[in-house]
Parts: C-alpha cells; sequence; structure tokens
C-alpha cells in the first residue's frame, strides 16, 4: 500500500485529493447572509432615523425660539399668538406623573417580586407570574378608560375631603400607569432576586436567620442592582406613556404637584397637538419635535443606566 | 448546679454565668415571639402587594364588561362608525382598520426581526463593534418611547422620505418599527437556547449554515420565537398613541384600504368615542374594549401557553 503510493509520486502521476473548500460558489448562502445582515442593520437606521428626524425640526424650532424662552420660562402656550414656550409645565406634568406611578409600583412591583422569588412555591408562582403579565398586556387605553370612568369617581368617594372640581386628575393617571408597570417591576425584579446564588441564603440560614432576614438582609441587598434597573426602567415607561395620561390626567398646562389637578404631560402635548394635519415647516410642527426630542434623551438616559445595571447583576452571577 | 470545670466556681463568678444565662435566655425567648410576629407582618404585607396588582387586573376587566354590556352586540361590529347615532354605530371600518394595519406589521416584522435574531446569534462575531453597536441599539430601541414612534412616523414616513400620506401603509410600517425589537429579543432567546450539538451535528452531516439554520435551529427555536411574534402582534393591537400622529384619527365611514385613503384602527376609534359628551358614546366606547381585551388577551394566553407547551429543556 505505501510502497504503491510513494511509487505513484515518484513517477508523477497526480494523486486525486479531495478539495475541502466548497465545491460550489455558494451564491445563495451570500445572498442570505446579506439578508440576515441587512435585517440586523436597519434596526440602527430606525434609531438614525428617529434621530434625524427629531433633530432637524428641533433645530429650526430653536432657531426661532431661543434656550432661554424654551427652558427658562415657566409658561407653557405655545399655540397662542404671543407664544410661551416655557417646557417646564409639561415637564414637571410628567415628573407628577412618574412621582405617583413609582409610588404605587415600588411598594406593589417589589412586595409582588419577593412573594415570588422567596415565599411562594412552584405552583403559585406558575399561576401568578404569568396573571402578572396579563396585566403588563392590557393596552394602555383600556387602562386611560379605566382610570377616567372608575379610578377618577372611585377616588372622590374614597378622599372626599380634597378637592375634586376638575374632571381629570393626575394624582389618579399616574396610579393607573403605576398598576400598568408593575409587572415589569415584578418581573425583572424576581429575576435579579433568583439569579442570587442559593449558597447565599443557606449561609444565612445556618447563621440563624429567618425567612423575613434573609429575604431583607441577604437577597435585597444582594439584587440590588437589578431592583434599580427595575425601577429605573419603570421610570422610563412612565415617563413615556401617553394614552392614560391623555385620557385622564388631561390637557392642561399646569404647574403643580396637587394630584387632584389637570396637567398636561410632554408625551400628552404630542398627541394632542399632533392629531391634527398641521402643515410641516410651521412653529407648531417644530414644537412637537422640540418637545420629542427632550422625551427621548430622558428616555434614551434611563434605558442606557438600566441597561448598565441590569449587566451588572448578570456578569456578578452567572 | 455541678460545679463548671472551665469556670472557677467562685461565688461572683457563679452569680455573673447565671445572670449572663438569664438574659440569654430572656433575648432568645423574646426576640423569638416578636421575629414571628414581624415575620407574620411581612409575610402579609407582600400578600398584600401581590393582590393589589391582582384585584386591579380584575377590577379592569370586571369594569370593562359591567360598563359595556349594554353595546356589546353583532351591531356594534358590523355597523361603521357614527357621530351623530350613538345606538346605531360601531366598530366595522375601525376593526377592518386593524385587520389591516395588523396584518401589514406581521408581514413586515416576521422576516426582518426573525432575520435580525438570525444573523445576530448564528452569523455575528460578537467581537466586532458593529455588531455589538447593533445589539445596544436594539435593547435601547426597545425602551423608547411609542409616541416617539408616531413621530418618526409623522417625519419619515407620512411626510420625508416615504411620502406615503396618512394611510393604512403608513400606519403599519411605523407599528412594525415600535415592535420589531420586541421580536427580535424573544427570537434571540429562542435560536439561543438551541443546543449547540444540534448545529455541529447538522454541519457535520455536510450542511451548509443555512440548511443547518433552516432545517434545524429554526424549527427547534419555533414556540419561542412564535410566541415572540404574537407577544408584539398583540402589543400592536392595542396601540393608539403613535398611530394618532400617522393619521389614523378620521371618523372613516368607508372601508379602509392599505395605501388610499382615511382609516382608524379599533383602540383609535375607542378612544375617540370616549371624546365624546354622551354617555351612550362612552358605553359603546367601553364595549370596544371588551372586544379589544379579548383579542388581545386570547393572543397574550395562547402565547404563554405555547411556551409552556412547547418549552424543551436538552
Amino acid at each position: 500500500m505505501r510502497s504503491s503510493n510513494l511509487a505513484a509520486s515518484s513517477t508523477g502521476v497526480p494523486i486525486s485529493r479531495q478539495s475541502l473548500e466548497a465545491s460550489s460558489p455558494r451564491y445563495g448562502e451570500k445572498a442570505i447572509f446579506v439578508f440576515l445582515a441587512a435585517c440586523a442593520a436597519l434596526s440602527v437606521g430606525v434609531t438614525t432615523a428617529i434621530i434625524i428626524s427629531l433633530i432637524l425640526p428641533t433645530i429650526d424650532f430653536f432657531g426661532q425660539v431661543s434656550f432661554e424662552r424654551f427652558f427658562l420660562d415657566t409658561v407653557w402656550a405655545p399655540r397662542q399668538a404671543t407664544g410661551r414656550f416655557g417646557v417646564w409645565p409639561v415637564v414637571v406634568g410628567t415628573l407628577n406623573i412618574v412621582i405617583w406611578a413609582l409610588a404605587v409600583a415600588i411598594p406593589v412591583g417589589l412586595a409582588s417580586a419577593i412573594y415570588l422569588s422567596e415565599y411562594a412555591g412552584p405552583r403559585v408562582r406558575k399561576v401568578v407570574k404569568p396573571t402578572l403579565e396579563v396585566l403588563a398586556g392590557i393596552p394602555t387605553v383600556a387602562i386611560g378608560l379605566f382610570a377616567f370612568f372608575a379610578l377618577r369617581p372611585a377616588a372622590e368617594i374614597a378622599l372626599p375631603f380634597l378637592d375634586w372640581s376638575s374632571i381629570f386628575s393626575v394624582g389618579v393617571a399616574g396610579v393607573a400607569v403605576g398598576l400598568m408597570i408593575v409587572p415589569l417591576v415584578a418581573s425583572i425584579s424576581d429575576d435579579a432576586m433568583r439569579a442570587v446564588p442559593r449558597a447565599l441564603r443557606e449561609g444565612a440560614y445556618g447563621l440563624g436567620a429567618n425567612k423575613l432576614k434573609v429575604s431583607l438582609r441577604v437577597v435585597f441587598p444582594a439584587a440590588m442592582s437589578g431592583i434599580i434597573a427595575s425601577i429605573v426602567l419603570a421610570g422610563s415607561r412612565a415617563v413615556g406613556e401617553t394614552m392614560v395620561v391623555y385620557i385622564a390626567a388631561g390637557r392642561t398646562p399646569n404647574l403643580t404637584f396637587d394630584p387632584t389637578e389637570s396637567v398636561q404631560t410632554m408625551t400628552a402635548y404630542i398627541a394632542g397637538t399632533a392629531t391634527g394635519d398641521i402643515p410641516t415647516g410651521t412653529l407648531d410642527y417644530d414644537t412637537i419635535f422640540a418637545v420629542g426630542s427632550l422625551l427621548f434623551v430622558m428616555t434614551l438616559g434611563l434605558n442606557i443606566l438600566a441597561i448598565r445595571l441590569v449587566r451588572r447583576f448578570r456578569e456578578a452571577y452567572e | 448546679m455541678t460545679a463548671d470545670p472551665i469556670i472557677p466556681s467562685t461565688g461572683r463568678t457563679r452569680l455573673a454565668a447565671a445572670g449572663a444565662r438569664a438574659v440569654t435566655e430572656e433575648a432568645l425567648r423574646g426576640g423569638q415571639t416578636r421575629d414571628r410576629l414581624t415575620s407574620a407582618l411581612f409575610l402579609s404585607m407582600l400578600l398584600l402587594g401581590v393582590s393589589v396588582a391582582l384585584l386591579s387586573l380584575a377590577a379592569i376587566l370586571v369594569w370593562s364588561i359591567v360598563e359595556g354590556a349594554p353595546r356589546l352586540d353583532l351591531k356594534m361590529i358590523t355597523n361603521a362608525p357614527s357621530t351623530l347615532r350613538p345606538h346605531e354605530a360601531g366598530f366595522r371600518t375601525a376593526l377592518l382598520g386593524s385587520l389591516l394595519v395588523v396584518g401589514g406589521v406581521i408581514a413586515l416584522v416576521v422576516p426582518v426581526g426573525v432575520g435580525a435574531a438570525v444573523y445576530l446569534e448564528e452569523y455575528a462575531n460578537r467581537g466586532r463593534w458593529w455588531n455589538r453597536l447593533i445589539e445596544l441599539n436594539i435593547q435601547n430601541l426597545a425602551g423608547v418611547p411609542s409616541i416617539v414612534f408616531g413621530i418618526l412616523g409623522l417625519a419619515f414616513i407620512v411626510r420625508g422620505p416615504l411620502s406615503l400620506g396618512f394611510v393604512a401603509a403608513a400606519g403599519s410600517l411605523t407599528l412594525a418599527l415600535l415592535v420589531l425589537p420586541t421580536v427580535i429579543i424573544a427570537a434571540r432567546e429562542a435560536i439561543r437556547a438551541v443546543p449547540p450539538s444540534i448545529r455541529e451535528g447538522a454541519l457535520a452531516l455536510g450542511a451548509t449554515r443555512w440548511q443547518t439554520i433552516r432545517r434545524q435551529v429554526l424549527p427547534a427555536a419555533m414556540p419561542g420565537v412564535l410566541t415572540g411574534i404574537i407577544l408584539a402582534v398583540a402589543r400592536a393591537t392595542g396601540e393608539a398613541a403613535p398611530l394618532l400622529l400617522v393619521g389614523a384619527v378620521t371618523f372613516t365611514t368607508v372601508n379602509p384600504s392599505l395605501f388610499d385613503g382615511a382609516y382608524s384602527t379599533l383602540p383609535v376609534q375607542i378612544f375617540n368615542y370616549s371624546n365624546r359628551p354622551q354617555a351612550e358614546f362612552r358605553v359603546l366606547a367601553v364595549a370596544g374594549v371588551i372586544v379589544m381585551l379579548g383579542l388581545v388577551l386570547a393572543m397574550n394566553s395562547f402565547a404563554v401557553w405555547l411556551r409552556n407547551r412547547f418549552e424543551q429543556s436538552w
């Protein structure tokens, strides 16, 4: 065998050796690769398009309205003849919503998360967690109508000593947004707490701690970055929420922290102004984009913070 | 009491030891009852939190059914919207609009979303900066408020480069971009869960990369991918805010078409009805909420069922 091989090569007869290269150029494979890469690149295109579509009219806007008139004034009346462009009333309106929403979502969401991760048995968990996810899936229009037609009258009955003269209420709208983001806080915090290794819990039990101490003093601090991430993400969701606040918090720009008052949030301003067919290039049109830019920057900042925090808890325990 | 071998048994030390023991026992016993009390209190607060969340979900469902029941009839589905006759008004054109818009979303988002997920999981080299950029970008895109996608739709799709005008196709495209990150993230997770041995086996048998993905990886990941798509479609069905900006506001009485004429969708129509002063329209709006919740919750539960039913552990 060996000798014949040698003989063959010495006589110069070429050995047919099969190439490891593909037998055809496989253009189909390459085309598919290009298509898939284009799909992934499209997402970057979307972000770029968002930024471009926000920035260009915003530059136009600040060409007509100075920074001082936007950031240092406290009256928001952009559609009047003598337009006032102080953005604070709509920013504070949004802040109001975020405060009330987090006041509901943090205790309820964290209680649900601790219960699901530390106390609930697998059977209870298997029912409760998907049910909470259903709450997250309810369309915001439905939650808005519920807040406006059901929660607002209920709040009037429950708290008769407050002044309920306005049919809109930023407090009620904020609570409704809070209920909507409870599943977000619960589910991310639950994930973070379940990522805490068992050994930490067992060590604490071994030292004589009870379940309460293990949950609050060991698991909770160990999962802190994930828990904060969930709250930041929920805050960002509350900032960007539109329909609930548009329906239940009203449309009057109002620099107030009174929960029974009507306010206008940034999102409600955009939704309310852009529904009409306003011509491109007018100041009205540009104002929408200026407020939109501010909204985009705020939520982007919160999201980046949350992504970093989530990455930290993943790195720590996985 | 016997003499302690370690502590010299003088009167003083005996007294001190007895005192210390008493204090410790006292603290332990008292501490236990207090601990039990605080533990019970803590657990009841947790249960209170969970029940607030679950009860509010129940409250929304019960409220909508009680409020909307008087107008929950066939007329509301078959009749066109009307601003004048609340008893005759319905959701027909809005339902057809939703069907059209959501159909468009599915057609756009399924190939692009799954394609992007396959690229990121199967082809992308994570060491390259552009692939990390795409990943970070998708995570951020998932957190962009829906109304900002409305602004994008207004500036880029209705006007600007695409200039489609206020038509259903513009609404479809806007919502498709909105739910794209949801599909990509879910599909990636499903593809990542397929073990490498499946791919290695196929490649070793001489399959090309795409054949491996097409015949092995995607079928194995299908339940997870489908779950993500259904959740995205449910979200698109209930979404109203971005559509307000891309033209779905009109009280249209003509059945919509994709590239021509006015359109509306179910959530936008519900919002419009709820804005009218008459109580009859309010009831009609809530009846619309029942239909919408029925559709969206059916999709969501199907997605959850699908995930649980076909969840594979390799």
